[in-house]
């Protein structure tokens, strides 16, 4: 099916909201009718779609995603925790239809990008002017022999993308007896959300000081190090939850055996009653569709930081976790780049220069109980020829506490709302 | 100075409005991302404070309270040390004309 103008104004109401707000009065629109296309409606391409709108609303904007929900990965290990409820953390997408952003629920499964149009597996066929690409990771689950067989016999799961197995891994931890072991492993950095392992330690460890106070917790870490927050989270390990962490870094997983319930690393064989096998992870697999999935290793995405413009694929862009760059994997950068890649294609479509000095900016908080969290901030500014160059004074606070709990749960109220309204 | 300004435009290719659009672009994108943690269209649905509408003066003031660690805070400190002061002007009267 190949959608013309007309469809897309009857699906939409587009031309009805554009009639409205007329264009010309617009600060900064270009009134182009240029077509872009936005593929991932997680917190990068919604909001980059959600932006495009608000900054143009001559554009035709079409948001590519396979789920009918929102759920997010930030707030997602307070689930585990017992402090929320997958309700909480999932949200719909039907707010977003009031920005004249045409919805298409479906996979892209092949993207010309010399005639620039866009195929999905259920036949619907986008041209687009610019083409933005959003999918966050795949997890790279034949990197840790067993991991695929255990997933897929439901015994044992990674939980790196908020949904279903945020739920079962949930479940499998009130399923465990008191004194049991849950053993979580880590991959080599980078990887999505730098402190969520370590988060999620904290939140499995308050559920345990509740409900299973006998029980332990192992760490298996492929770094050599704890990554992010290092002072709040062994702070609060020590304080908390004294005596049930067992951190052990350098211990990346080669297997695991979700029969015997067994994670062999390069020294020793794991046993725990419940496993959480995170593997690597890299770009989605639609990076690589457009050719834009360019780094060495062919892992991550390469990109001109100041429109987020792909490297090798003119008119194609990649925000969020797929990027590969000095800047941390999260929600809220992810929206930091989805605003500076719609700010730029407003501009370019337009036949402006886009900004070229670009600010973007990096808030994360990790609760370590209930009550108490700590954040990491930072201040990014682009450089040319340097990217984006971290500001004096960004950091992370060292212990937790209720105040920054307490911004926290604001911060995820503000970024959803943000995202998808 | 003129003939400067003239040339620099040509030579980017904007005209003298085209800088002013510049300018409006890099603020109106920073003020997008405070938005991330004060609530879309500077409307917070939480306990960090609305940024619409908000007085020019007492916004610049307090993000140099917050720079200069006058004014206590989580992460404003981080933050506000980022941007400039021009930007932090610019991002006062954003704020202050959003209803």
């Amino acid at each position: 099916m190949t959608l013309n103008r007309r469809d897309f104004l009857k699906w939409t109401g587009a031309g009805a909201a554009a009639a409205l707000t007329g264009c010309a009065g617009v600060p900064g629109s270009g009134s182009t009718h240029a077509r872009v296309v936005v593929v991932g409606a997680g917190f990068g391409g919604a909001t980059c779609a959600k932006y495009l709108r608000q900054w143009d609303s001559g554009l035709d904007v079409t948001l590519i995603e396979p789920n009918d929900k929102f759920v997010s990965c930030p707030i997602s290990n307070w689930v585990l925790g017992g402090m929320r409820s997958m309700s909480d953390i999932t949200h719909g997408y039907d707010k977003l239809s009031g920005y004249g952003i045409r919805m298409v629920r479906d996979t892209v499964v092949a993207i010309d990008t010399g005639k620039r149009v866009v195929t999905t597996r259920g036949g619907t066929t986008l041209g687009y002017d610019r083409l933005v690409l959003a999918p966050g990771i795949d997890v790279l689950t034949d990197s840790v022999r067993g991991f695929a067989e255990a997933e897929a016999a439901g015994k044992v799961v990674h939980a790196w993308k908020a949904g279903p197995q945020t739920a079962l891994l949930r479940r499998q931890l009130e399923a465990m007896p008191d004194g049991g072991t849950f053993v979580m492993s880590v991959p080599a950095a980078p990887f999505r959300c730098p402190p969520g392992p370590y988060e999620r330690v904290c939140m499995v460890a308050h559920y345990f000081k509740q409900a299973k106070p006998r029980s332990k917790i192992i760490l298996l870490d492929g770094n050599a190090d704890i990554v992010s927050k290092k002072p709040l989270f062994t702070d609060a390990w020590s304080t908390l939850y004294p005596g049930m962490v067992d951190y052990r870094p350098n211990n990346a997983p080669i297997a695991v055996d979700g029969a015997r319930m067994i994670v062999t690393t390069e020294f020793d064989e794991v046993r725990g009653d419940v496993l959480n096998v995170v593997p690597r992870q890299r770009a989605a697999e639609v990076c690589a569709i457009a050719g834009a999935r360019n780094d060495s290793a062919g892992n991550w995405c390469t990109v001109d930081l100041m429109t987020f413009e792909s490297t090798s694929v003119p008119n194609v862009h990649v925000i969020g976790d797929s990027v590969g760059a000095a800047l941390p994997k999260s929600g809220h950068m992810a929206t930091n780049h989805a605003k500076v890649c719609a700010s730029a294609i407003v501009e370019l479509l337009a036949g402006r220069a886009p900004d070229p000095t670009p600010v973007v900016a990096n808030t994360c908080y990790s609760a370590t109980s209930d009550t108490t969290a700590g954040h990491v901030a930072h201040v990014y500014r682009f450089e040319s020829g340097k990217g984006y160059v971290a500001q004096p004074e960004g950091g992370a606070t060292p212990k937790g506490d209720a105040r920054n709990f307490g911004f926290a749960e604001s911060w995820s109220k503000n970024i959803w709302a943000d995202v998808l309204t | 100075m003129n003939t400067h300004i003239a040339l620099i435009c040509a030579a980017a290719g904007l005209g003298l409005s085209g800088i002013a659009e510049a300018a409006d672009v890099h603020i109106r994108t920073i003020a997008a991302t405070c938005m991330s943690c004060h609530g879309p269209g500077g409307k917070s649905q939480g306990r960090n404070p609305n940024l619409a509408g908000q007085n020019k003066d007492f916004f610049v003031q307090t993000m140099k309270d917050f720079r200069s660690g006058d004014k206590a805070a989580t992460v404003m400190k981080r933050h506000a040390s980022g941007y400039t002061d021009n930007e932090i002007t610019a991002l006062a009267e954003y704020f202050a004309n959003l209803k």
